[in-house]
C-alpha cells in the first residue's frame, strides 16, 4: 500500500523513469542541448588565444605581430560574447523548462496523492507525503538551478578541453589523461563514501525534525509534567548529532577537491618536463605547452565541480525518485470513469439500499481479517445503528460502504449496483460519510459548511443550522456564518467541529449518510438535538450511523452487532436487549456510564 | 530606491559581522586557510610565469635544457600546489564547522524558545512554520558562512593580483583595475535584484506547502465529498505562480553566470592585447604576460565565491527575519520563588475570580469563576460544547494563566511556585493524549525514577495492562511517531498511567476516556477510586458515568459558573444541567416514569 522501497534503482533508471512521466521536459531539448555544445566550446578560447598569441603574435618569425594580435583577441572576445549569450539563453531555457515539467510533476503527484488511501489510513505518514509535493520537488528544482547546469557544462567542457588537448598535442594528452586516470578510478569511491556520508546527514536532519516536531506539538504535553529539561537534552542530541555528521561529510567533501587540486599540479609537473623535452625535440611549440598548462586547469574543474554538486545531485535524485515512487502506487481505489469508462454507471434515482455479498477485508496480507464473510442487505430509508467494541470492525464497514476502499472479498453493491461500477462523480454526490475528526479549512463557518456545494448562500448555510437545532450556537458566535474558524478549525472546540463537519454533510443531500462517530465530542444535550433533528430531516434517506453511545442504537430501525469482524447480531433495539448475546453486555454498560442504573441481575 | 538598495546592502553587512563575531576563532582559522590558498593561488601564476621565462623559452631556443632546471620546475609546481591544499583544507573545514556550529547553535535556540515560550503563544504559531524556523529558516540564515571564508580569501587574492601587477606592469594594472570593479558592481547589482525575487519565490513555496498540508489532512473530507479535482486545481494555480516565481529567479541567475564567466575571460584577453604590446616594446616579458593571463584564469572560481556569498545573502536575510521573532519572543510563563507545599493528601484547589480571553476572541472564554476543591474530593466539570471546561482545565494545571484572578493550590497562587513545582504534584491528562516516539515504558515515566513494578500498576489503574501485555516487545514496544501504532482509546490509556504512576496531589483529567469503550471506562473509573492515596480530581466530563465518581458538580455554561453542587441538587435546580446529563435518556423511559407516578397517584 506504500511506495515501493526502491532503494537500488540506478540514478539512470531515475531519469529515464522520470523523463516518460514528465513529458513537458522533452519540450525543446535539441535546442538547449546545440546552446550547450557552443556553451562549452567557448570555454576552450582562452587558452587558443594564449596559445596563438605566444607562437604565431610574439613568437612570429619577423618579430611581434600585433596586428595578428589584435585580430585573435577581437575574434576570441566575440567568441566569448556569444558563448555568454549561448549560456544565457541556455540557462533560460532550461530553467523554463525544468520548472514546468516540475510543477506538472508537482501537480500529478498532488492529485495522485489523493487517490491513495495511505492518506486516511495511515495519518501520521501525512507529513511525508506533503513532502513528496513540497520539499522533494525543491530539492530538484534548486538543484536544477545550480548544480544541473553545472554539472551539464562540465561535461561537455571535459570532452572538449580534451579534444583540444589531443588536437595540439596527443602525446601530452596521453599524459594529462594517465594522470588523471587514479583519479577516475577513486571517483566511484569517492562517490560511494559521499553518498555514506551525505546520507547519514539527511538521517540526522530527520531526527531534528522528529524531535523538534514532539516539541512543538507535544508542548501542552511537556509543559503539564515539568519535562522541559529532557525534552532539551533530547533536542540537543539530535542537533549535535547532525552537527557531527555534518562535519564528517565536509571532511569528505574537502578531501575529494583537493585531490583533485593535487592531481592538476601533478599534471601541470609532468606536461612541463614531458612538454620541454617534446619541445626540444621539435615536436611542440612553446606557446602550445603553455596552452597545455591551461586547458589542464579546464581538464581538473569539473571534478571538483563533481564533488560539490555531487551531494545536491543525491539529494535530488533520492527525492525525484521519491515523487515517483508515490506516482508509480497503484491507488487502491479507482474511479470506474477513468478506470473502464465503458462499464461505468451512476446510481438509480430515489433512496439507495445497501448490500454487503461475502465482504471481508484484512489491512495487510495475512493479517487478522477486520471484516470476515459479511452478507447483509440494508433496505432504502432505513435508520441503521453499527455497534460494537473498539477494533471490532466499524470503521471499516464505513469506509467499505463510501468506497475508501474496496473488500478484499466479496462485494459491496449500493442502490443495486456494485461499488466498483459507480462513477465517482455519482457516488460521492449521493453518498456522504462524516468522519469523526471532521476536518475544517481555514476559512469562516459558512466557506467549510458550503465545501460540497460551493453555490450555498450564506443565509441558505445559516437556515441549515437552524433545520438541525444548531441556530443558537450558530448566533452565541462572534460572526454567525461568517467567523473564521482558523487553522483546522482550532478555533473552535472539538465539538464545535464536529456541528460543522454535520452541516457540511448535511446541506451536501446525499442519499446516503454515514456517520462515523461523528458527534463523539458534541455535549450529550447538543448531540440529543442534533440526532433528531438530522432523524426528521434524513427521513427517506438510508443513514448509517456507527456511535458507542448508545442512545443511538436505541432510535435506529435496525441495530448492528460487530464483533471480531462479523455480524454477530441484528434486529431492533428492543428485540435485542433482553436477548442473549453482545448487545445485552454493550449496552448494560453504556446504561451504567451514561448513568442510568443497570437493571438488578437476577 | 537607493534607500532601500543601501539598507539591503547595510543590513547583508551586518548579518555577515553577526556571523564572523558570533564564531571568531572558527572564522579567524578558515580566513588564514583561505588567505594561504589565495597567496599560493597567486604564486603557481608566478610559478608558471617564471618557468615560461627560464625554462621553456630559453630551452625550446637553445634546443636543450638541463635536468636540475626541470626538476626544480617541477618541485616549485608541486610545493606551491601542496601549500594550496592546505590552505583549502583549512578554509573548507574551518568553514563549514563555522556554518555548522552557527546552525546548531541557532537550531538550539529556536527549539529552547519553544520549550520556553508559554502555550498561547504555541497557539498563535502554525506548527508548520515551526517546523520551518527550526531548520529550514535557520539552515537558510547560516548558508552563505561556507563560501565566506572562500569569498574573503578571493578579495585577498584581489588585493595580491593588483600589487603584483603594478609592480609588473603599470599598464596591465590598469585591465585589472576595470575587471575587478566590474565584477563588485555586477554582484552587488545582482544581489539587489535577486533579494525581492528570492523572497517570493519563498514565499510560493510556504504557500504551496501550506495548501498541501491543509489538503492531505482533509483527504478524508476531500473524498468523501468528490472535490479531489477542485484541490488539485487550487494547487495547480499556487503551483504555476511558484513556477513563474523561480523562472524569474532563475532569469537573473542565468544572466548574471555567463557574465561572471565571461569576466575574466575578457580581462585575459585584454591582458594578451595590452601585454602583446608592451612585450613588443621591450617593457614587459612573455612569462610576466603568461602569469597574469594565467592568475586572471585562476581567478575565475574564487571571485564567483564573492557572488555564491552575495547572492545568497537576500536568502539567508530573509531566513533570519523569520527566526528572529522566535528568538525575540518574550512572555515566557514567569516563575515565583516557592516550593509547592507538599503532604501525602490530596491538595486543594482554589480559583478566584477567575477571568481568561483568548487572544483576539472578542469576549473572555471564562469569567468571574471562582470555586474551591477540598482535599481529596473529586469534582467535575460539565457543560455544553464550547463552554470553556478545556481552558479551565489548562488554568488548573498552569498551561496557561489568568488574565484576572488566582488559581491558588493548597492556597499557594500558582504563579508564585517555582518552575517545575506545579507539575510535581498536578497530573494532567489532556483530550487529545500525545505520545512520544518512544517505548511504552518511556511514555508512561517520562524519563521519571520509576520501577517496572510501578509501571505495571499505572497500565493496571489505566486498564492499559492487557493490551501492553499483547504488544510484541511488552513495556519495550515502540509506539512510532505520536503513538501511531497505538488505537486512539490504547494511546488514551497510557496518557492516563502516564499520570496516575505520579501519584499526584490533584490529577486533572480533560475529557481523558472519551475515546475508551464505556466498559473499559467504568473499569478504569473503578480504579481510581479505589487508590489508596486519594488525589483532589478535576474531571471534565460527559459521560452520567464518570460524573457520578464526582463528590461535586459544577456546571459551566458561556464561560461562567453558573451552578454548583451534587449531582442530584443541580439535576433538580438547573434545567440546562439535566437536559445535558439526561439527553440519552430515552422519552419512553420519561413516559413510562411519568406513568408509574400517574398510577401511583
Amino acid at each position: 500500500m506504500l511506495p515501493k522501497d526502491r532503494g537500488a534503482e540506478s540514478a539512470t533508471a531515475t531519469l529515464r523513469r522520470g523523463l516518460r512521466m514528465m513529458p513537458e521536459f522533452r519540450h525543446g531539448l535539441p535546442l538547449t542541448f546545440l546552446l550547450a555544445l557552443v556553451a562549452t566550446a567557448g570555454r576552450v578560447v582562452v587558452p587558443i588565444a594564449v596559445q596563438q598569441t605566444l607562437d604565431r603574435g610574439l613568437g612570429a618569425p619577423g618579430g611581434p605581430d600585433i596586428g595578428l594580435v589584435r585580430e585573435l583577441v577581437a575574434i576570441c572576445a566575440v567568441v566569448v560574447l556569444v558563448t555568454g549569450v549561448a549560456v544565457y539563453r541556455m540557462n533560460v531555457r532550461l530553467f523554463r523548462t525544468t520548472e514546468t515539467a516540475l510543477a506538472g510533476l508537482r501537480v500529478r503527484a498532488f492529485r495522485h496523492v489523493h487517490d491513495l488511501s495511505v492518506l486516511h489510513q495511515q495519518g501520521q505518514r501525512r507529513g511525508s507525503l506533503v513532502s513528496r509535493v513540497t520539499s522533494d520537488v525543491d530539492q530538484l528544482s534548486v538543484f536544477m538551478q545550480w548544480g544541473g547546469v553545472l554539472g551539464l557544462v562540465s561535461l561537455g567542457q571535459l570532452v572538449v578541453a580534451t579534444v583540444v588537448m589531443a588536437v595540439y598535442s596527443w602525446q601530452l594528452t596521453l599524459l594529462v589523461l594517465v594522470c588523471f586516470i587514479p583519479l577516475g578510478v577513486a571517483v566511484k569511491f569517492f562517490a560511494r563514501r559521499l553518498a555514506t556520508v551525505y546520507g547519514l546527514v539527511r538521517e540526522r536532519i530527520g531526527d531534528v525534525l522528529a524531535a523538534v516536531g514532539e516539541s512543538v506539538v507535544g508542548a501542552p504535553t511537556v509543559r503539564a509534567y515539568g519535562i522541559r529539561a529532557r525534552t532539551a537534552a533530547r533536542l540537543d542530541r539530535a542537533i549535535d548529532r547532525h552537527y557531527r555528521a555534518s562535519v564528517d561529510a565536509q571532511k569528505t567533501t574537502a578531501a575529494v577537491y583537493v585531490s583533485g587540486e593535487f592531481v592538476a599540479a601533478v599534471a601541470n609537473a609532468a606536461v612541463v618536463v614531458v612538454g620541454v623535452w617534446l619541445g626540444i625535440g621539435g615536436h611542440i611549440s612553446a606557446g602550445t605547452l603553455v596552452a597545455f598548462l591551461f586547458l589542464v586547469t579546464l581538464f581538473v574543474a569539473p571534478v571538483q565541480t563533481a564533488s560539490e554538486v555531487l551531494n545536491e545531485a543525491q539529494n535530488a535524485v533520492a527525492g525525484f525518485r521519491r515523487v515517483l515512487d508515490v506516482l508509480d502506487t497503484e491507488p487502491d481505489v479507482q474511479d470506474p470513469a477513468v478506470a473502464d469508462p465503458e462499464h461505468a454507471r451512476g446510481l438509480p434515482p430515489g433512496p439507495l439500499d445497501v448490500r454487503f455479498d461475502h465482504v471481508g477485508f484484512g489491512y495487510a496480507p495475512g493479517a487478522r481479517k477486520a471484516l470476515d464473510g459479511v452478507d447483509l442487505a440494508i433496505a432504502p430509508r432505513t435508520r441503521v445503528a453499527i455497534v460494537g467494541e473498539t477494533g471490532s470492525g466499524k470503521t471499516t464497514f464505513a469506509k467499505l460502504v463510501t468506497r475508501l476502499m474496496d473488500p478484499t472479498e466479496g462485494r459491496v453493491l449500493v442502490g443495486g449496483v456494485p461499488l466498483t461500477e459507480v462513477a465517482f462523480a455519482s457516488l460521492r454526490e449521493r453518498v456522504v460519510m462524516v468522519p469523526q475528526d471532521g476536518f475544517l479549512f481555514d476559512a469562516s463557518i459558512a466557506d467549510n459548511v458550503r465545501y460540497g456545494r460551493p453555490a450555498l448562500t450564506d443565509a441558505e448555510i445559516t437556515a441549515a443550522f437552524d433545520e438541525l437545532g444548531l441556530g443558537d450556537w450558530l448566533r452565541g458566535l462572534s460572526d454567525g456564518v461568517r467567523t473564521p474558524v482558523g487553522q483546522r478549525g482550532e478555533s473552535l472546540s472539538a465539538g464545535e467541529r464536529q456541528l460543522v463537519a454535520v452541516a457540511r454533510a448535511y446541506v451536501a443531500d446525499p442519499d446516503l449518510l454515514v456517520l462515523d462517530e461523528a458527534t463523539s465530542a458534541v455535549d450529550p444535550a447538543t448531540e440529543m438535538r442534533l440526532t433528531r433533528a438530522l432523524d426528521a430531516l434524513t427521513d427517506g434517506r438510508t443513514t448509517l450511523t456507527i456511535a458507542h453511545r448508545l442512545s443511538t442504537a436505541e432510535r435506529a430501525d435496525e441495530v448492528l452487532v460487530v464483533d471480531a469482524g462479523r455480524v454477530v447480531q441484528r434486529g431492533r433495539h428492543a428485540d435485542l436487549v433482553d436477548a442473549p448475546g453482545p448487545y445485552a453486555g454493550l449496552h448494560a454498560s453504556w446504561r451504567r456510564s451514561s448513568g442510568r442504573q443497570p437493571e438488578p441481575v437476577v | 530606491m537607493p534607500r532601500r538598495r543601501d539598507a539591503v546592502v547595510r543590513r547583508g553587512l551586518r548579518h555577515i559581522g553577526r556571523a564572523v563575531s558570533e564564531q571568531r576563532a572558527m572564522f579567524t582559522l578558515a580566513l588564514l586557510g583561505s588567505s594561504l590558498y589565495a597567496g599560493m593561488t597567486v604564486a603557481s601564476a608566478y610559478v608558471i610565469g617564471g618557468i615560461t621565462d627560464r625554462v621553456l623559452l630559453p630551452s625550446f631556443d637553445d634546443g636543450a635544457t638541463t635536468g636540475a632546471a626541470l626538476g626544480l620546475a617541477a618541485l616549485a609546481i608541486l610545493v606551491v600546489a601542496v601549500l594550496k591544499i592546505v590552505g583549502i583544507i583549512g578554509r573548507r573545514l574551518f568553514a563549514g564547522i563555522m556554518s555548522y556550529r552557527l546552525m546548531a547553535d541557532y537550531r538550539r535556540r529556536v527549539t529552547g524558545q519553544y520549550l520556553r515560550l508559554p502555550l498561547s503563544w504555541h497557539q498563535r504559531h502554525p506548527t508548520g512554520q515551526l517546523l520551518s524556523n527550526a531548520n529550514s529558516d535557520v539552515e537558510a540564515s547560516w548558508f552563505f558562512v561556507a563560501p565566506l571564508p572562500f569569498a574573503c580569501g578571493a578579495l585577498v587574492m584581489v588585493a595580491i593580483t593588483v600589487v603584483a601587477l603594478v609592480l609588473t606592469d603599470p599598464l596591465l594594472a590598469v585591465v585589472g583595475l576595470v575587471v575587478f570593479p566590474l565584477v563588485f558592481v555586477i554582484n552587488a547589482v545582482y544581489s539587489q535584484v535577486m533579494s525581492p525575487r528570492m523572497e517570493r519565490a519563498q514565499q510560493l513555496r510556504a504557500e504551496v506547502s501550506e495548501i498541501a498540508h491543509e489538503s492531505f489532512d482533509a483527504a478524508l473530507v476531500v473524498k468523501t465529498l468528490g472535490r479531489e479535482d477542485d484541490e488539485a486545481r487550487r494547487f495547480a494555480v499556487k503551483a504555476d505562480e511558484l513556477r513563474d516565481g523561480l523562472v524569474a529567479v532563475g532569469r537573473v541567475r542565468g544572466l548574471f553566470d555567463p557574465m561572471m564567466e565571461a569576466l575574466p575571460n575578457l580581462g585575459t584577453l585584454a591582458v594578451l592585447l595590452v601585454g602583446a604590446e608592451r612585450v613588443a616594446d621591450g617593457a614587459t616579458q612573455a612569462g610576466d604576460l603568461v602569469s597574469i593571463a594565467y592568475l586572471f584564469t585562476l581567478l575565475a572560481l574564487p571571485i564567483r565565491a564573492i557572488g555564491w556569498v552575495l547572492a545568497d545573502l537576500p536568502r539567508a536575510m530573509a531566513g533570519f527575519d523569520r527566526v528572529t521573532p522566535v528568538l525575540q519572543a518574550t512572555g515566557e510563563i514567569p516563575h515565583g520563588p516557592d516550593a509547592a507545599p507538599t503532604g501525602e493528601t490530596g491538595a486543594t484547589v482554589a480559583l478566584r475570580g477567575v477571568e481568561f480571553r483568548h487572544e483576539g476572541a472578542p469576549r473572555p472564554t471564562l469569567q468571574g469563576i471562582t470555586f474551591d476543591v477540598a482535599a481529596g474530593r473529586t469534582l467535575a466539570v460539565v457543560g455544553p460544547t464550547g463552554s470553556g471546561k478545556s481552558t479551565l482545565a489548562g488554568l488548573l494545571v498552569r498551561l496557561v494563566d489568568p488574565d484576572r484572578g488566582t488559581v491558588e493550590l493548597d492556597g499557594v497562587d500558582l504563579r508564585t511556585l517555582r518552575e517545575g513545582e506545579v507539575s510535581s504534584q498536578v497530573a494532567f491528562v489532556a483530550q487529545s493524549t500525545f505520545l512520544f516516539d518512544d517505548t511504552v515504558r518511556d511514555n508512561v515515566t517520562l524519563g521519571g525514577d520509576f520501577t517496572d513494578e510501578q509501571v505495571h500498576e499505572a497500565l493496571r489503574t489505566a486498564a492499559a495492562e492487557d493490551f501492553v501485555a499483547r504488544l510484541p516487545g511488552g513495556l519495550d514496544t515502540h509506539v512510532g511517531e505520536r503513538g501511531a501504532s497505538l488505537s486512539g482509546g490504547q494511546r488514551q490509556r497510557l496518557a492516563i498511567a502516564r499520570a496516575v504512576i505520579r501519584h499526584p496531589r490533584l490529577l486533572v483529567l480533560d475529557d481523558a476516556t472519551s475515546a475508551v469503550d464505556p466498559s473499559v471506562e467504568a473499569r478504569i473509573l473503578d480504579a481510581l477510586r479505589a487508590t489508596d492515596h486519594p488525589a483532589t480530581v478535576v474531571v471534565v466530563a460527559y459521560r452520567q458515568a464518570t460524573i457520578a465518581l464526582a463528590d461535586e458538580v459544577v456546571w459551566i455554561e458561556n464561560g461562567r459558573l453558573v451552578a454548583r453542587g451534587a449531582h442530584e441538587e443541580l439535576l433538580a435546580q438547573v434545567p440546562g444541567y439535566a437536559r445535558l446529563v439526561r439527553a440519552y435518556q430515552p422519552p419512553e423511559a420519561d413516559a413510562a416514569e411519568r406513568e408509574t407516578a400517574g398510577a401511583q397517584a
